[in-house]
């Protein structure tokens, strides 16, 4: 085991990861932004969305300083209902990261899917599975993830949207970013295709669905990283997005684009806390695991750059 | 060339008909039309009937057919929410919407071309470091934040410029314009700036590349060697090899413009057809929403048919490797 773990920290892998600092504050960064959303419920000096545990008299509190009527102290002050805002966002990114992840999952293993096949099978069905692929490449992916927002969102049953809501937001941002990984698993599995080891494999006999999976797969994973990546930070924005224009995370549950549309309301009226730190803390998500995504790709796939 | 042509143009008339089946799809399968404009005193009869109005005991190509036909005269029914005619609400609002996109088109190309030069020529001074930076930091900015950073700075802040809306408009003919008064003139700024700004950093990055590119090449030396001063090989000699697949893709991110639009909107409140699309998504409007897919597609396919014919047109090495076949 010992062995194992000194093999891994002097693969070039970690050479590289330990000679950037950059990757290496991106990723400290991520994790403690992961690991505080994960553990949000003991983290979290309150319960931000439990009605009973909020007092209306602490509404609009600066933060670090007590507030004037019951004296308490709120580190990033609280919004208009006495919510604590430091605990709305540990919750807010929650829900943020849940979705991202959810969606890139979801957009990884559609693409991959469709892109094995596509590449290996090929015909006629390989032809429009990446027909289909252009014609959604030529709109802006927010535009995709908002169409079918609003399609899946007629689908739903009145009393269910806000429920559903997270669901059909992992579902449209999944779908409107299947592509890339639809094609670049095409292209590496035309280029793996050709080699000996597939011809051996099929002349094993071995089916073409073992062959795609347990051959083929693993040697085109490399890319599929480093696309994942990348789309987490697009989804992770895509879904602030959507939730800041009103059509993605409902106020019952909101993530991070949410809080930042509730605190927008109180730009003018002075309350700056409100919606200065979850916009602080969105951006620096986004920008850490953008940044460990081009490190990323930087290593694993220089050609991509 | 009239083959390509041809070839392109068929490929976004299918690309329009695959969206138009999509948009028709729809306003068949999400929701029941009869369910959204038959009160709750309906009967039976008046099922059948106004099915056999609208059409709807027909065949699906029938039905099809007849919404494509409907779309191609700009007839996208009624909104559900407004009750007006959707054709009679887009054309509305479209104006808003152009002269927005139009401005952020103009400021991002205009400036973006012009930094990215910039800082391709003088790149290892201080100001083109500095903007390199900056521009990192552009691009992972989402949209709606640059706009409420805006708003905070120059509304809230300063006080200098307004936050929403689009000010005092005038009539020409049909077309409602902004561009004529102080206050519509003043109200297009922040939206315009924050519309462009991302569009305006990638056209700059893309312009600084490709330009270092051919600044690397030999006919870059020689007309340095044969004595020509510097402004005569970085604009004669250098600008002219970039200009290629700048124009490319600005003219692909002209689309996406068109799209954020609906962000920036949003964010400043901006009465345009973007608005329209967000609150119809909010509302389950599909006959807006529908139009607007339509509209926007019809817009995208356009601008990329022009960008590849344009493409075929100003890059002779195409022609010469159709031809001659040496490719």
């Amino acid at each position: 085991m010992r062995q194992a773990i000194a093999r891994a920290w002097a693969s070039d892998f970690m050479w590289s990861f330990r000679h950037s600092p950059v990757a290496i504050v991106s990723f400290i960064v991520a994790m403690v932004l992961i690991m505080a959303a994960i553990l949000a419920p003991f983290i979290a000096p309150h319960t931000p969305f439990d009605p009973g545990s909020l007092n209306l008299m602490n509404g609009f509190s600066s933060p670090m300083q007590p507030n004037q009527f019951t004296g308490e102290v709120f580190w990033l002050g609280t919004d208009d209902q006495g919510r604590d805002v430091f605990s709305t966002i540990l919750y807010g990114m929650r829900i943020s990261l849940f979705v991202g992840f959810a969606a890139v999952t979801f957009a990884m293993i559609l693409g991959v899917t469709l892109g094995l096949i596509a590449g290996y099978a090929g015909g006629w069905v390989g032809t429009l599975i990446m027909r289909v692929a252009d014609v959604q490449l030529t709109f802006p992916g927010i535009l995709v993830a908002m169409l079918i927002f609003g399609i899946a969102k007629g689908f739903t049953p009145i009393h269910l949207r806000d429920q559903m809501a997270i669901w059909v937001l992992i579902f449209a941002i999944g779908l409107s970013e299947w592509v890339q990984f639809a094609r670049v698993v095409r292209g590496a599995t035309l280029v793996e295709k050709g080699k000996e080891y597939v011809q051996a494999a099929r002349l094993c006999g071995r089916s073409g669905t073992a062959i795609m999976v347990r051959h083929i797969l693993p040697n085109v994973l490399g890319p599929v990283l480093v696309i994942a990546t990348i789309s987490l930070a697009l989804s992770i924005i895509a879904e602030a997005t959507l939730s800041f224009l009103g059509v993605g995370a409902p106020p019952t549950k909101p993530s991070l684009g949410t809080l930042i549309r509730i605190g927008q309301g109180y730009l003018f009226s002075g309350e700056w806390w409100i919606l200065l730190f979850p916009a602080a803390t969105l951006l620096t998500l986004a920008l850490a695991v953008n940044l460990l995504g081009d490190w990323l790709r930087d290593v694993l796939n220089p050609r991509l750059r | 060339m009239l083959a390509f042509t041809i070839k392109r143009t068929f490929q976004s008339f299918i690309v329009l008909l695959v969206v138009g089946l999509v948009a028709f799809s729809m306003f068949r399968f999400v929701g029941d039309p009869v369910d959204n404009m038959l009160g709750q005193e309906r009967t039976g009869a008046d099922i059948e009937r106004l099915r056999g109005v609208l059409g709807l005991d027909q065949p699906f190509p029938v039905q099809y057919f007849k919404f494509l036909k409907g779309a191609v005269q700009g007839n996208f029914g009624v909104s559900y929410r407004q009750g007006r005619p959707v054709s009679e609400i887009i054309s509305e609002r479209l104006p808003a919407t152009l002269e927005l996109a139009a401005v952020s088109a103009i400021l991002a190309v205009g400036i973006g071309f012009a930094l990215g030069v910039f800082v391709a020529i003088r790149r290892d001074g201080w100001v083109a470091h500095t903007i390199m930076t900056v521009s990192l930091v552009g691009v992972s900015l989402p949209t709606f934040l640059i706009g409420i950073l805006l708003i905070y700075l120059f509304s809230v802040e300063l006080n200098w410029l307004p936050s929403f809306g689009r000010g005092e408009v005038v009539m020409v003919g049909e077309w409602r314009t902004g561009f004529l008064t102080k206050s519509g003139l003043q109200a297009l700024i922040l939206p315009s700036i924050t519309l462009g700004l991302y569009q305006m950093t990638l056209i700059m990055r893309l312009v600084r590349s490709e330009m270092l590119e051919v600044l690397r090449q030999d006919y870059i030396r020689f007309a340095r060697a044969r004595g020509l001063r510097d402004r005569s090989v970085y604009f004669r000699h250098a600008l002219k090899n970039t200009l290629i697949p700048v124009i490319t893709v600005t003219g692909l991110q002209l689309g996406s413009i068109i799209a954020f639009a609906i962000i920036t909107e949003t964010v400043f409140q901006w009465p345009g057809v973007g608005l329209l699309f967000i609150n119809s998504i909010q509302f389950v409007d599909i006959p807006v929403m529908a139009a607007y897919l339509m509209l926007v597609s019809v817009m995208f396919v356009a601008i990329n048919l022009i960008v590849d014919l344009l493409y075929f047109a100003i890059d002779p090495r195409l022609h010469v490797g159709r031809s001659g076949g040496t490719g």
